[in-house]
């Protein structure tokens, strides 16, 4: 249609080449940094540990009696800092692929874990727990079973909507913020009839925490992501041609509404998981995603993975400030994502200069 | 690959937004539907493709596409719609790489970006081979997409109203390379438009529509009466023929 370009077809798949480079590097270095911090982040609290100290301690468990520990160094490490550590990583990990995956399905940056309501259905079934003393499963497991079905049950909700015919992106994500209205209302009301002492002990579970990880809580965590995560990066280049539109990804080939489906289903698992234990960590989830894609373009197959390492890196650097900030109170974490997360994210779409995301 | 549509119908909400719609398209044939707003134009090609599921059926060669994956009918037919969008930030060579999709799996091979950048370039914007698809102009993002509809190397190209976002020296252009594809690599075309002198120029047949149904199909010079246009469009219309062009004078609206 026009002369003949002057840019070579070579030196085109070259310049491509070198940018699927740069998102390569972008996911390592993130790998990397997320080690630094594991390190950087052991050494904090009452008891002084340098960062040498703490890494031979955890490699001495992975490899044990080779190197020379303190016994107190690994008592602190392996039981009260590295479970607060690995449930910040592992919990913004999973907050960031789930919030990945549904901006990507709903083809809409407002979408997350939060907004699509699955957070407060896990909020509502907290207290339900906690004020009625009624739940689906017994004992120390009642207040997070309750989280647990509270979240799929919202998510149950807006996959039911959008397989209805006809029902747009823009509909499920009303359909998800009038559902996090009802079940805050519901969990208000609750709130309202309880005692002093369990109405705080809500307020406390609504904020978030990492205080009480514990390693079962973590191998559950992360045998739901690593069983997942290939499901999802599997389906990613779909999701990739449904951003262009049903209709684009239909005649492409691809069975959007089973692709939405799968990936809905997966994300909804991966936050329901994470949130019966923390109780409701806001932000990442929106924020991990809208970073990364403003980085390293919106190619979902290295989106995801990126957003997750990401999320998780976000997460454990606000845990820092959350435990240094008040010593000796340690900062709930919720709080602390969100009002790291606000000044970051308004300073960021602020910035851009693209009517798009 | 002959295209057969046989007694089409789709309705939506109990209204049969199609009736009775029977189509043939030969290898190496260009088609035009024509029709005003609301004809069901944009709707029959949602069809054929099968993003929209109607009744009746609808043949690639002996094959019913209803037993069709997804896949295999993509890589029978490809669909460029009308406002082409992307929410999320990607490059115009992983636009048309999409096109690819329906051929390989999760990553593309190097025969993959090859095929891309060729027909990035046979549209003339491989200098924005890089660059963000959002970031291009109306006419510029159309000509991407169908970049994609010639990646996918189907040997159905179904469009929906491909010129309304170019200039008339896009539109020639676009018109022009469709002939070529179609004259020289067999591929059938089949799109929505409204404009009917282009229609009228560059089209093997035309199909009129109406209110969901055709009304009239054959060349050109036989569909675009003064009768026919009066009735469907309700403008009076005057048609010369010059140079063995068909000329579609507008008067008044009636």
């Amino acid at each position: 249609m026009k002369p003949k370009s002057l840019i070579s077809s070579d030196s085109i798949k070259k310049d491509y080449n070198d940018l699927i480079g740069r998102k390569i590097l972008f996911i390592i270095a993130l790998s990397i940094s997320i080690i630094a911090i594991i390190g950087i982040s052991s050494t904090i609290g009452v008891i002084g540990l340098s960062v040498k100290e703490v890494y031979l301690t955890i490699l001495n468990v992975f490899f044990p009696d080779t190197f020379v520990v303190s016994d107190v160094a690994a008592r602190v490490v392996c039981y009260i800092r590295l479970p607060r550590i690995c449930m910040g990583i592992l919990a913004g990990i999973g907050l960031g692929i789930s919030g990945a995956v549904m901006q990507g399905i709903l083809r809409n940056p407002l979408a997350s874990p939060y907004t699509l309501g699955i957070s407060s259905g896990a909020g509502f079934g907290a207290a339900v727990a906690i004020v009625l003393g009624a739940g689906f499963a017994g004992g120390e497991y009642l207040i997070i079973g309750n989280a647990f079905i509270g979240a799929l049950i919202c998510s149950i909700v807006i996959l039911l909507l959008s397989s209805k015919q006809g029902t747009t992106t823009e509909t499920m994500l009303l359909a998800g913020i009038a559902l996090m209205y009802l079940f805050s209302a519901s969990t208000a009301l609750l709130q309202y009839f309880a005692d002093d002492e369990a109405s705080k002990e809500v307020t406390f579970w609504l904020i978030g925490s990492l205080s009480y990880a514990t390693w079962n809580q973590i191998i559950a965590i992360a045998l739901i992501i690593v069983i997942t995560f290939p499901i999802l990066l599997w389906k990613s280049n779909d999701l990739n041609l449904i951003a262009a539109g049903d209709d684009t990804a239909k005649s492409l080939g691809i069975n959007v509404k089973n692709t939405r489906l799968i990936l809905m289903i997966l994300a909804s698992l991966i936050t329901a998981s994470i949130v019966c234990f923390t109780g409701t960590i806001g932000f990442i989830g929106l924020v991990a995603p809208h970073m990364t894609r403003m980085i390293i373009g919106g190619d979902n197959r290295f989106v995801f993975p990126a957003s997750a390492l990401l999320g998780g890196l976000l997460l454990c650097v606000a845990d820092i400030f959350a435990i240094t900030l008040a010593e000796p109170t340690i900062l709930p974490i919720g709080i602390m994502t969100s009002y790291m997360g606000v000044p970051l994210f308004l300073y960021l779409i602020l910035r851009r200069r693209k009517s798009y995301w | 690959m002959k295209l057969i549509i046989n007694e089409l119908q789709f309705n939506y909400s109990s209204e049969p937004l199609l009736e009775n719609v029977n189509l043939e398209l030969k290898p190496g044939e260009l088609v035009s539907i024509i029709g005003p707003n609301g004809a069901g134009k944009s709707t029959l090609i949602k069809c054929i493709n099968r993003i929209l599921e109607p009744e009746g059926s609808i043949k690639i060669g002996e094959k019913d596409t209803k037993k069709m994956s997804r896949n295999e009918i993509a890589k029978h037919m490809s669909y460029v719609p009308q406002s082409p969008e992307n929410k999320f930030p990607t490059t115009v060579l992983d636009t048309v790489l999409m096109g690819r999709r329906p051929h390989s799996s999760w990553r593309f091979s190097e025969n993959d970006i090859n095929k891309a950048l060729n027909s990035l370039e046979l549209m003339g914007i491989s200098d924005f081979a890089l660059k963000d698809y959002n970031e291009l102009s109306g006419g510029q993002q159309q000509r991407v997409i169908i970049a994609r509809a010639i990646a996918q190397e189907s040997n159905i190209v179904l469009l929906d109203e491909p010129t309304s976002n170019l200039d008339i020296k896009h539109q020639l252009s676009l018109m022009e390379l469709l002939k070529e594809l179609v004259q020289n690599k067999g591929i059938s075309v089949i799109m929505a438009i409204h404009d009917l002198n282009i229609s009228a120029r560059y089209s093997d047949r035309l199909i009129l529509m109406e209110k969901g149904k055709i009304v009239a199909a054959g060349e050109p010079a036989d569909v675009l009466t003064e009768e026919n246009i009066e009735e469907v469009y309700g403008v009076k219309i005057s048609v010369r023929e010059e140079n063995g062009l068909l000329h579609i004078i507008p008067l008044r609206s009636l």
